[in-house]
């Protein structure tokens, strides 16, 4: 198959070019930033997916499909920004895919869509719906760009739509969030709270990806990996050094004094489980892990040293 | 791992011995699905022991009804201004049952925003009371132990601690979406243990409970009395778990009447009016 992939600069967008390279097909990437070098089958053109060249690239190549990776975080861009890449980005691409008779399009989301809460249930279905827009706003817009790919559905039923929402990612690239928390020379914790992380290794999530795209799936799929374990556990393991600090004074140490840098809106999600169910993927795909915690978290930790520990 | 206030805890052979008899998945990290801890666990039964074989004097009956394997749903009344009841119940069917099993309850949801208590809770495998959750671990084919009265039930003052209060319809729903046995049962004596007065809201909200019991010494902490825990045979019902309220209502009160029926024999054993051998051969 023929697929534009948005997004394809990045960290897991380069993973994900790569895994389906591998898989045989051809990859068109669309990014504003360069991938100098790409590996063969994988082409990178330079363009904002909001952008007019972006469309030309549909209309040029006439790819079969549509993987979109350029959602960003918090952790990239500021609030205007953000809601512009992802909500006008995701609508203009999802157009461009109707517009030029793409038959597959596979968002890639994050299963954090859900949201922690207190009173959330331990394992989410793709029913459930997101609970922390208002505990944390930094997730507005992912949650929403999520929503309005899923109508996708319905507004191009010719289109096989397939909204993914994948577990944290950990692997040697050091990309995402997880990544990023973990890499501050003081990890906070919230004293007396330790909730369940599930995470899963970078490789086996762009081979979710790949293996949604095959499968041709249609509909909202939660992805996972090995079964969730307490964030304590995690950092230990990561070989990071643990601070648990009271919640009342966390938010005024995040991003100081070597602290990670998170929004406030992130405290709940050291307080409370995110955890997903992912049994209509794998039932729907036959898709199994390859690389079990230890290997993952092994795979960051030799990428990015604990401070300190001897390389 | 996390910082725990159970941490201290030397695990006793004994549960350590039980621990590993506890049919359930531990991982490599000694964790199971849920993020159950099984070190935490030891150490929170070593500490349990105590209280149920030394400070209590617990006496119970009719342990033979609880299933030893699948899916089951302990469901009782609350007596006693907090948990000392859910606390017997799980070591009874740790300590007495053979094999050994876990009893998973449904957490007050407030517990989950307390701090060590959201962590304990979540390690010890006692989640917050949601029909998804409940769903989940009894289709996995765990133990549940369920108080249809809520928070109600807890806050029963010491004048009314052997009656009953309205019960939640919930619980009977799952039973029958998931074909389970329901064990009723009644705990005797928490009343006892801990004697409400009266229930302080204001104070409570302040700490984010919904409420703080008072006792005669003030403190709600519990004294070693006797308590008695009465196990019932095991209730079936047939049913999707769609039914129209009064259907479900029905069997919900015949669970009620079972389970003052118990009450009435927990009193009776404790008064010493009722040999437990006596109910063990009455069936």
């Amino acid at each position: 198959m023929k697929v534009v992939v948005t997004g394809v600069s990045g960290k897991m967008g380069r993973i994900v070019a790569r895994e389906l390279a591998g898989a045989g097909h051809r990859v068109v990437g669309i990014d504003v930033r360069p991938w100098p070098d790409p590996p063969p089958g994988i082409e990178v053109v330079l363009a904002d997916i909001r952008k007019r060249p972006a469309e030309d690239v549909f209309r040029r190549e006439r790819p079969d499909a549509l993987v979109h990776m350029a959602t960003v975080t918090y952790l990239t861009h500021g609030r205007e920004a953000r809601s512009r890449i992802n909500l006008v980005g995701t609508q203009a691409v999802l157009e461009h895919a109707h517009t030029h008779g793409v038959g597959r399009v596979i968002f890639v989301g994050r299963h954090t869509y859900y949201g922690a809460a207190p009173d959330a249930p331990l394992y989410h279905t793709e029913e459930d719906p997101p609970l922390a827009v208002h505990t944390y706003p930094e997730l507005a817009d992912l949650v929403a760009a999520d929503l309005y790919a899923a109508s996708a559905l319905w507004r191009h039923p010719e289109i096989d739509t397939c909204i993914l929402r994948i577990v944290y990612v950990l692997g040697p690239s050091g990309h995402g969030p997880l990544a990023s928390y973990l890499s501050a020379r003081r990890v906070p914790t919230v004293l007396g709270y330790d909730p369940l992380f599930q995470v899963m290794h970078e490789r086996d999530a762009a081979r979710a990806v790949a293996s949604a795209l095959e499968h041709g799936l249609r509909g909202v799929f939660n992805v996972s990996g090995p079964a969730p374990i307490p964030l304590s556990v995690l950092i230990e393991e990561a070989g990071r050094p643990a601070v648990p600090v009271p919640e009342p004074i966390l938010p005024r140490l995040l991003g100081r004094f070597g602290f990670s840098r998170l929004p406030r809106g992130a405290v709940v999600h050291l307080q409370h489980p995110v955890v997903v169910d992912g049994r209509r993927f794998r039932d729907a795909t036959g898709f199994r892990y390859e690389y079990d915690l230890p290997e993952t978290i092994a795979a960051f930790r030799g990428a990015f040293p604990p401070e300190g520990a001897a390389t | 791992m996390a910082f725990s206030l159970l941490r201290p805890i030397p695990v006793s052979p004994r549960v350590r011995a039980r621990i590993e008899r506890l049919e359930i998945p531990w991982n490599r990290y000694g964790l199971d699905p849920y993020g159950i801890d099984r070190e935490e666990l030891a150490r929170f039964f070593t500490l349990l022991e105590f209280f149920y074989e030394r400070y209590f004097r617990v006496t119970t009956a009719g342990l033979r009804h609880v299933p030893t394997r699948g899916r089951a749903m302990l469901v009782g009344n609350h007596s006693g201004g907090w948990a000392v009841d859910a606390l017997m119940v799980i070591a009874s069917v740790f300590f007495d049952l053979e094999p050994p099993r876990l009893a998973q309850g449904m957490a007050e949801k407030f517990l989950e925003r307390l701090p060590f208590f959201a962590q304990a809770t979540s390690r010890l495998g006692q989640f917050p009371g949601l029909p998804d959750n409940a769903r989940r671990l009894l289709e996995d084919d765990r133990l549940l132990m369920v108080f249809p009265e809520g928070a109600r039930g807890t806050a029963k003052t010491f004048f009314e601690r052997d009656g009953l209060v309205r019960f939640g319809t919930g619980f009977l729903r799952l039973a029958l979406e998931t074909g389970t046995p329901i064990v009723p049962f009644a705990f005797v004596g928490g009343g006892e243990a801990i004697p409400t007065i009266t229930n302080l809201e204001r104070l409570g909200r302040w700490l984010g409970v919904p409420y703080v019991p008072v006792t005669p010494y003030l403190l709600p902490l519990p004294l070693p009395v006797h308590v008695v825990l009465v196990y019932g045979e095991p209730m079936r019902f047939e049913g999707t778990g769609r039914e129209a309220d009064d259907v479900v209502v029905g069997w919900v009160d015949d669970v009620k009447r079972r389970i003052a029926d118990l009450i009435r024999k927990g009193r009776e054993i404790r008064r010493g009016r009722l040999a437990v051998s006596a109910l063990e051969e009455a069936r």
